[in-house]
């Protein structure tokens, strides 16, 4: 058992905790915009998935990783343009259209996949990491948080940016208007469809570069459903934090630390199947549903397309 | 733009003529002339239905009219958005608070400035800071708006209005949900704000309020300006006067056909025991809604009492708490002889109470299920139109044609949606569905609201028909002529409160115009 | 829309309806393949060759009807539990979850009854097992909705990523067949299996599927049960105001949709696969949602949308092997019908609407 507590074993651990928690949360922050806005964003898996596609498409071709990421934002940008249209300007339902894109993009990409690199399944180099000076050469703990690639840190400052917006700017401030009472933000002169298309593309843009991430960083390779559910995971950590980002960072390492320990375990030899601990995060999430639950506050106007002057 | 003080001779800032809007079966605004000046607060008086809601709504900018021109400043101008209604210099507060609950007050105020921008509180805090020093009222700025009472909730609105240097500020129906000493607040601060060279549209059903704080007054009346009393005359009468005037305005016009036909109070109605009887029925307010102030009421056999007031004043709680919706906190309902204040909905309708809800779409009617389901949504699973819980789809269709038939509902077929018929035909559903066997007392709540004259008038037979056929019935409504034409006793309900009831007759609209204004009987 | 069928009085009336609605369905379905044709000829695969040989071989060659039509059956009972939950407006996007744990439980219980006692007792006993799993797993969803108002998506998305970990936590360590080396659970031999239809190879859980539906359809639109259902989720004010009991309605709806998706789950199992794999997931779930929708929670359309799916599905395998496009040009198909289907829709009633006023 000495092993299992190895300085070797706590920072694969932490490492891979790190890594796995990037995607949930980019997708975690990402979809926790539009919810803010008032819409609910279930096609969030195709848009990560169109990301991860195109975003290892424009890395692959131009051997840039960044070129990869700005691709990632940009195929989960027009996915998520397809849903502002439908949902926000149009006032279809969210769910229907959510589920529509998730499926189509999932067949698109393997589609594409297929025949571009179902015979040479190329690979990406390993990505570069950016070793944070000093802090990095802490023992156990500095290789495993401060040995990254660039886009991990980016994507922690994320919760500190998007913090500062909720609370400090006015975007933040429409935002939630937008969610909580539309018609009041209309009233003040805001215009209501534009804040939320706003919000919409901004969480097709942070899917993308999430599913970038999966591709380019994680695995190295497209290959067909790689997101595997991460985007829907985004949507539950979103829903669960209520409009925080603090608690998205801190719901997506919890599922970051249990993808994570699946592999160190495997690695360490323990034979439990990968499925007992990665049922351990649901499994607290919802006893924490059951606990404190029934005061559930998610935004007022949550899934309801805003017509105004509807009486 | 600056405050500086303009006279009363000055021009106006926005001018209405010939305004015209319409919805679908309602004409809300027709042929509208109004002239808004600086240094005026101008009361806009009517009846619920007037069209004075409309009126704000074109004005803000929420709607746009069908026909007539609206001019700033003399020239002509389409307020498309609410965005280009507050930068026309026009601020609305809106009679439903239109804060968002989960944000500050400072954050409310700065809620559209530029979205790249950081919110500038500190200027904001200045602003304010020298806004409610000159105008003395004080708010927390860092208050989240769900915790400020109603009347916080207001001057917030009135403040946002005023740091976006308005000229024209809508007040609507701001005192309906105001303390007394919250109206005479709101009533000096809006003679501060004109004496500043503002513009002041107030809107009120409230007389004495009408009176004490306006410099003009223009009176509507199913959509149409039925008179106006310019500041001269205004200061020329005394109050009493001036209130017999308006009072003449809103409520008169029809007494040459009405007169003769005062309704006679039913000589039946207090000879049996009452068939349903309120007592100390009691109902927590909520942050939208007004309570139920320990009601306590008397309704006989054949007897049609009537519930006046103005809209939201705890007559949907009363409708909701008798049908069962909602559970009273204290009190008792007891109907011919049995207490059913903890039945559920459906034992009190099978008891023989009955409710015609004015919400005929939002949870009267099913509006995409056919007509003939809707005469049996409260009755679903009871035979003979359900056996062993199996549709018996002839008998249904037997009974829809039936009811069809017998209230004469205009409807393609007893399959045609309810959804997609008249306002008149979808109430002649309800009508149906309630009336059915069994009924001892019928509730109805604004049963003519949005109906045409034809369906208004059979409408009201049906309910004198009721009534006399020995069943006691509730009549809330927020129209007196109604009232007055049908009930025999009339009471007045104010902030969740019956504030008195009246025998109708011939001073009974005079008692009751006055106690729905807030004027003491 | 809510369903009448033709009532005897008005003639003209409905039959321009269906004509219409039939026009509303089939034009989008239309526009669907062409703009999928579109994508084959992108990837150089002639369109008309593709659709051609999905037809024949999912619908026109013997073994691959029999395949299509077997493959209906978890399929259908999965749309069964759809329809009454979306009907009455809960959005239980848990079925799959529920449908892995229903088929983990016939799994383990069947290839052990069926060794002590008759085939058909086994199977039924599995079955009751497959449903009474799936129900009690929707049960916590159905309590925080009833009672507290938890949102239902959130909750039966948890649950759902939870059964399929379940499902396969209790495939490899708990039912576990000994006598292979792959983990997956025992084996339901064959003779043990539900009976095949006449001379042919497809299960007779097509049929049961098609009772399930026809029955949830009937349900739905013809009893007091299913009115009340359909009150809740078309204006649940209104079921308040007609003093239907919410909460009760709504933990039924969540026992019922679950218990049809774990009888789908036992049918695939007792019928076509005998065992389950590890990490075995059809995932047919997230396909059906759209069928359902795709046929406006009618039980009769869904069939023939689920039909639609199956010949899809297979012809679509046998292509990909054949021509070379691969199964999953199949979701994009569905998600362009249903994309064009929901615009078509909005178009239609924006149409109505300006023609009424």
């Amino acid at each position: 058992m000495g092993s299992l507590f190895s300085e070797v074993f706590l920072g694969a651990l932490l490492f891979g905790a790190v890594a796995a928690a990037v995607p949930l949360l980019l997708a975690g922050l990402g979809e926790q915009i539009s919810e803010k806005s008032g819409i609910l964003n279930i096609g969030i898996e195709g848009m990560m998935i169109a990301g991860a596609y195109f975003g290892f498409l424009v890395a692959y071709s131009s051997g840039s990783l960044w070129l990869g990421f700005l691709g990632g934002a940009l195929a989960g940008g027009i996915v998520a343009s397809v849903m502002a249209i439908l949902c926000v300007r149009l006032g279809l339902n969210q769910i229907v259209i959510g589920i529509g894109l998730t499926l189509g993009l999932e067949g698109l990409t393997a589609l594409l996949h297929h025949v571009q690199f179902s015979r040479t399944y190329p690979r990406l180099p390993a990505a570069d990491v950016l070793a944070i000076p000093l802090l990095s050469d802490i023992p156990v703990l500095g290789p495993a948080l401060f040995r990254h690639h660039l886009i991990v840190y980016l994507a922690v400052a994320l919760v500190f940016v998007m913090i500062y917006v909720y609370r400090r700017t006015q975007l933040g401030l429409n935002l939630q208007a937008a969610g909580d009472k539309p018609a009041a933000l209309d009233v003040a002169g805001v215009d209501v469809v534009r804040t939320r298309t706003v919000a919409v593309l901004s969480t097709g843009a942070l899917a993308g570069i999430g599913g970038a991430y999966l591709a380019n960083i994680g695995a190295g390779i497209f290959v067909p459903f790689i997101t595997n559910g991460a985007g829907f995971l985004g949507i539950v950590l979103a829903m669960l934090a209520r409009g925080r980002p603090v608690w998205v960072l801190l719901g997506a390492l919890l599922f970051g630390i249990s993808l994570s320990l699946t592999t160190a375990l495997q690695v360490a030899g323990i034979n439990i199947p990968t499925d007992v601990i990665q049922m351990i995060p649901f499994l607290a999430v919802m006893i924490m549903l059951v606990a404190f639950g029934r005061r559930s506050s998610l935004p007022a106007a949550l899934g309801i397309p805003y017509e105004r002057g509807a009486r | 733009m600056t405050a500086t003080s303009h006279q009363a001779a000055a021009e106006p800032i926005v001018t209405l003529e010939r305004i015209t809007k319409a919805f679908p079966g309602v004409v809300a605004n027709d042929n509208v002339d109004l002239q808004i000046l600086p240094g005026e607060v101008h009361v806009l008086l009517g009846e619920n239905g007037a069209g004075k809601s409309t009126l704000i709504g074109l004005l803000s900018g929420l709607q746009q009219p069908d026909s007539g021109s609206i001019q700033i400043d003399g020239t002509q101008r389409a307020i498309n958005s609410p965005r280009h209604a507050l930068s026309l210099g026009i601020g609305t507060v809106f009679q439903h608070a239109m804060l968002v609950p989960t944000l500050t007050v400072a954050e409310n105020l700065l809620l559209g400035g530029p979205w790249w921008e950081r919110p500038r509180k500190e200027r904001l805090r200045e602003k304010v800071d020298e806004i409610s020093k000159s105008l003395g009222i004080a708010v927390d700025l860092d208050a989240y708006a769900h915790d400020l009472s109603l009347g916080e909730q207001q001057q917030v609105e009135i403040l946002r209005a005023l740091i976006r240097d308005s000229r024209v500020l809508i007040l609507d129906e701001s005192t309906s949900m105001l303390t007394p000493k919250g109206i005479e607040e709101l009533g000096s601060l809006m003679r501060r704000l004109v004496n500043r060279g503002l513009a002041i549209i107030f809107i009120t059903h409230k007389l004495n309020e009408a009176v004490s704080f306006g410099d003009r007054i223009s009176v509507l009346k199913l959509g149409r300006k039925v008179g106006e009393i310019g500041p001269d005359r205004f200061k020329s009468l005394d109050k009493a006067e001036l209130t017999t005037q308006i009072v003449e305005m809103m409520f008169g016009g029809q007494h040459s056909e009405d007169d003769a036909g005062f309704h006679k109070p039913n000589p039946l109605s207090t000879a049996e025991p009452p068939v349903l009887v309120l007592d100390g029925v009691t109902l927590e307010s909520t942050s939208t809604a007004p309570g139920l102030n320990s009601v306590h009421l008397e309704l006989h056999p054949g007897e049609l009492l009537g519930i006046a007031g103005i809209d939201g004043n705890g007559q949907k709680q009363l409708a909701d708490a008798l049908s069962g919706q909602s559970r009273i906190e204290s009190g008792s309902i007891t109907l011919n002889g049995k207490r059913i204040e903890t039945h559920s909905v459906g034992e009190r309708r099978d008891a023989g109470l009955r409710y015609l809800t004015d919400d005929r779409l939002g949870e009267g009617t099913v509006s995409t299920f056919p007509v003939s389901l809707n005469f049996l949504l409260k009755q679903i699973g009871s035979p003979p139109y359900w056996r062993n819980q199996i549709e018996r789809r002839a008998d249904i269709d037997q009974h829809a044609e039936h009811l069809i038939q017998d209230y004469d509902v205009r409807t393609p077929s007893a399959h045609t949606p309810v959804g997609r018929l008249s306002g008149g035909n979808i109430q002649k559903v309800l009508l149906a569905r309630e009336l059915s066997d069994g009924a001892k007392v019928v509730i109805f709540n604004k049963p003519t609201y949005g109906l045409d004259l034809s369906n208004t008038v059979s409408t009201r037979q049906r309910i004198r028909d009721i009534a006399a056929s020995g069943l006691g019935v509730l009549l809330i409504s927020t129209d007196l002529e109604e009232l007055l034409e049908l009930c025999d006793r009339i009471a007045v309900m104010d902030a969740g409160t019956i504030t008195g009831i009246v025998e109708n007759g011939e001073n009974a609209r005079t008692e009751v115009g006055r106690l729905m204004v807030g004027l003491s009987q | 829309m809510e369903s009448t069928t033709t009532p005897a009085g008005t003639v003209t009336d409905p039959i321009q309806a269906m004509i219409h609605r039939l026009l509303l369905t089939l034009g989008p379905i239309l526009i669907a393949l062409i703009i999928a044709g579109l994508i084959l000829i992108a990837i150089g695969v002639n369109p008309l060759e593709y659709y051609g040989y999905v037809i024949k071989r999912g619908l026109l060659s013997p073994t691959g009807v029999q395949q299509t039509l077997t493959r209906m059956a978890p399929m259908l009972f999965i749309a069964a539990g759809l329809i009454v939950a979306f009907r009455a407006g809960i959005w239980n996007l848990g079925v799959d979850g529920q449908f892995l744990l229903g088929a983990v439980a016939s799994a383990a219980s069947a290839p052990l009854l069926a060794a002590v006692m008759p085939s058909w007792l086994a199977l039924i006993i599995a079955f009751s097992l497959a449903t009474t799993v799936a129900m009690a797993w929707s049960l916590l969803p159905a309590l925080l909705k009833a009672y507290h108002g938890v949102n239902e998506i959130i909750t039966t998305l948890m649950m759902t990523f939870l059964g399929v970990s379940l499902a396969n936590v209790m495939v490899k360590l708990v039912f576990l067949d000994p006598g292979t080396t792959v983990p997956q659970t025992r084996t339901l031999p064959v003779e043990d299996r539900m009976f095949r239809l006449f001379d042919t190879t497809i299960s007779s859980g097509l049929l049961l599927g098609l009772v399930a539906i026809i029955a949830v359809h009937l349900m739905m639109t013809r009893t007091a049960f299913g009115l009340k259902l359909r009150v809740v989720g078309a204006n649940p004010r209104a079921a308040v105001h007609s003093g239907l009991g919410v909460p009760s309605l709504t933990i039924a709806v969540f026992a019922i949709s679950a218990a049809l998706a774990g009888l789908a789950g036992a049918v695939d199992i007792l019928g076509v696969q005998g065992n389950v794999r590890a990490d075995w997931n059809p995932a047919y779930g997230l396909a059906v949602i759209p069928a359902v929708f795709l046929a406006r929670l009618n039980g009769f359309a869904s069939i023939g949308f689920v039909f639609l799916l199956s010949v899809l599905s297979i012809g679509g395998e046998s292509a990909a092997r054949r021509i070379g496009v691969p199964t999953t040009f199949t979701l994009v198909l569905i998600a362009i019908v249903l994309i064009v289907l929901a615009i078509a829709e909005y178009a239609d009633h924006r149409y109505q609407n300006a023609r009424r006023t």
